[in-house]
């Protein structure tokens, strides 16, 4: 099941910062003037943009100013993406079905998807598990499924 | 000319990764986890050499070559395994072959290098074949 989601408006202002910080300068990504931001409907997002979403996510287990009923757990049962500590980031996937645009309001719903073990080489047993999140437009269209695979393991991961 | 198989592309996305970058790329994003900025928690609370970049900071480096390449509008799909952690000093290489084209999309094997050619991401893209 789904959870009932919540509001992440798309703001200039974050895309350029968030485009910045991966060394991205392009104009699609912060200038409303430029011919190319023009040819391609308005100031859109990197790829892997919806990754700021969890500035707006309640209860965030990262935000450490936010107060929690239980600091620096990992994250609860069913839900992937990097945790604290032993907790790492194993994969991550998109689907685009729709652009992203400054000015939208997102919708963004998450739900667990499957969860599995294996024995690592060095790193102990590893606990894989998957977070499917959905970000939609204000018109409700579907505009990117993320997937998110968390690990966590018994101890750090050697080079 | 679109996309054929067997094209390729290789840019350096990265280099000499420092803590400043990790740091921007922690407050743009949000993911305050401390392991990527907190360098006495990520040594003695977790026991890593150092602190370390954020996976998706490759990953966002990556699909920066990958629009650099076909524009912002050509991608479908896009996902990596991060394989290796990347520490401060390193400098990455996004190398990107087509390995199918189909129905007018491409399927786009990526893989991003440090500077020792050990795979530190390594996925697959889907982009409008005409991108290019």
């Amino acid at each position: 099941m789904a959870d009932e989601g919540f509001e992440f408006p798309v703001d200039r202002t974050q895309v350029m910062l968030f485009a910045r910080s991966l060394l991205d300068i392009r104009p699609e990504y912060w200038d409303p003037n430029d011919p190319a931001t023009k040819a391609v409907g308005g100031i859109t997002v990197p790829p892997t943009f919806v990754q700021c979403s969890a500035h707006w996510q309640p209860d965030y287990p990262l935000d450490l100013t936010r107060p929690r009923k239980e600091p620096r757990q990992p994250r609860p049962e069913g839900q992937g993406g990097g945790g604290l500590g032993r907790g790492l980031h194993a994969e991550q996937h998109y689907e685009y079905h729709h652009p992203i645009y400054v000015g939208d309001t997102l919708t963004v719903t998450t739900r667990p998807g499957r969860r599995w073990e294996k024995e690592g080489r060095r790193g102990g047993k590893l606990q894989f598990s998957e977070t499917i999140t959905e970000y939609r437009n204000q018109d409700g269209v579907l505009c990117v499924t993320a997937i998110s695979v968390g690990v966590q393991t018994e101890k750090a991961v050697e080079q | 000319m679109a996309l054929q198989v067997g094209d390729t592309r290789e840019q350096v996305v990265i280099e000499k990764v420092n803590r400043t970058h990790i740091v921007k790329y922690a407050g743009a994003s949000g993911d305050f986890n401390p392991i990527h900025h907190d360098e006495i928690f990520a040594k003695e609370v977790a026991g890593y050499p150092s602190v370390f970049a954020h996976g998706m900071l490759s990953m966002g480096l990556t699909g920066r070559a990958l629009t650099d390449w076909l524009g912002v509008t050509a991608l479908k799909r896009y996902g990596v395994r991060f394989t290796r952690q990347v520490w401060p000093g390193d400098t990455l290489t996004a190398k990107f072959e087509v390995t199918k084209v189909e129905d007018g999309l491409a399927t786009i094997k990526v893989v991003t290098v440090n500077q020792n050619g050990e795979t530190v991401i390594e996925g697959e893209a889907i982009a409008k074949a005409d991108a290019v």
